[in-house]
């Protein structure tokens, strides 16, 4: 009985100090890696669907909370006006969560531009609807609230051919981010008015 | 007579115990990252590392680890670095990153770390696991370097995404896939055999 206290103890300690380590770590990188994902992942999708902006989108970002999590917003200005903003959303693909920003403008309701971030769909096929451009352009000057949907499920976007459930999956975070973008469109309206042009 | 002991045990790791050609030990991430000399440099320096500090680690502790949970607090230990360095490699080089995704945590499951701190570190100094842990790592990297090379430069005509002949080489893309994988570690694992027998 003592012999097993002894072991639990030693294995307990263990554990609390390499938890204790490894939080340490985490608070540590947490700032640059958020800032690093911002440039490698989110950032060349931001800048491609805010193209033609006067500012840098990146920088030009606040944060809203919603319920429990923090969502990012980046304004893009246009003829001198911030009224475009883009945010990131997620619908589920064949292989995981598919990250999606989409650009809405502020006044009109319309989609700018959507792009696709990460991503974990089979090369070569799901993929694809991250690396053609013309399935990601069939969302540009929609109404962000269409209830949007694949052709085979009777919506009418074109899925790419042979990743049905991908395109489906872009569809769901176009949609997801409509909801996003209904419940907190005063506070963003707010805050992207204090973004200097 | 103990600093040459040192030595021995670093240089062991180089030539006549390299993990994947000698011991055929940690083959996955053998397989998997040497598309690219990048990937495969990576990687190895990452299991340096996580090799290193476990060693030591582990030697330096182990005669508070009790027998019976070694087992247990070696993968404490040897997770612990490896989240670290999948910490740091998120917040410097984040590219890399992308690339080298879920091999980075699998680390902890590679028999190199476990099976060094199980073979070597248990029960032997710090000094000596230092130079053990250095030598397997070093050992490895090179092991993944050089596979590496040969693949990329086959497959892809390019050598750390630089492309090499400019042109009337038709890279031969079988080298890239996990077959010619496996095609290249076998005559690796060949020469190896043929130089050790004389």
């Amino acid at each position: 009985m003592r012999k097993t206290i002894k072991l639990f103890v030693a294995v307990l300690l263990f554990s609390a100090v390499s938890g204790g380590l490894l939080a340490a770590v985490k608070s540590a990188t947490q700032e640059r890696i958020e800032y690093q994902q911002i440039k490698f992942v989110k950032g060349p999708a931001i800048q491609e669907i805010l193209k033609g902006c006067s500012n840098d989108p990146l920088t030009s970002r606040f944060k809203i909370q919603d319920g429990k999590v923090d969502r990012s917003f980046f304004v893009g200005v246009f003829d001198g006006k911030p009224n475009t903003v883009a945010f990131e959303s997620l619908g589920k693909g064949f292989g995981g969560d598919i990250g999606v920003v989409v650009a809405v403008n502020l006044n009109t309701d319309e989609i700018v531009g959507v792009a696709v971030t990460t991503h974990r769909e089979t090369p070569g096929v799901g993929s694809r609807v991250r690396s053609e451009p013309a399935f990601v352009r069939q969302f540009k000057g929609q109404p962000i609230q269409d209830p949007f949907k694949v052709k085979g499920d009777g919506g009418k976007i074109d899925a790419v051919s042979g990743a049905t459930v991908s395109s489906r999956g872009v569809c769901g975070a176009v949609v997801a981010s409509a909801e996003v973008y209904k419940r907190l469109k005063a506070s963003i309206a707010e805050k992207a008015k204090s973004i200097k042009s | 007579m103990a600093k040459k002991t040192v030595f021995q045990e670093f240089k062991k790791g180089l030539w006549s115990e390299v993990p994947p050609y000698r011991l055929v030990l940690g083959l996955c991430p053998t397989l998997a990252m040497t598309k690219g000399v990048d990937n495969g440099f990576g990687m190895g320096l990452a299991v340096t590392f996580v090799l290193v500090c476990s060693n030591v680690l582990i030697s330096a502790l182990r005669k508070v680890i009790p027998k019976d949970v070694r087992i247990a607090c070696f993968i404490v230990v040897v997770a612990t670095f490896v989240i670290i360095v999948e910490l740091t490699m998120q917040a410097f080089t984040y590219p890399l990153f992308l690339q080298m995704g879920i091999f980075i945590p699998l680390i902890v499951v590679n028999c190199i770390p476990l099976g060094r701190a199980e073979a070597f570190a248990y029960k032997n100094g710090m000094v000596a696991s230092f130079a053990d842990g250095l030598g397997m790592g070093l050992g490895y990297t090179i092991s993944l370097t050089v596979l590496a090379i040969i693949r990329e430069i086959l497959g892809n005509n390019t050598f750390w995404n630089h492309e090499v002949f400019s042109s009337g080489f038709q890279p031969f893309a079988f080298m890239v896939t996990a077959p010619g994988a496996f095609v290249c570690l076998g005559l690796m694992l060949c020469l190896m055999n043929m130089l050790g027998k004389k």
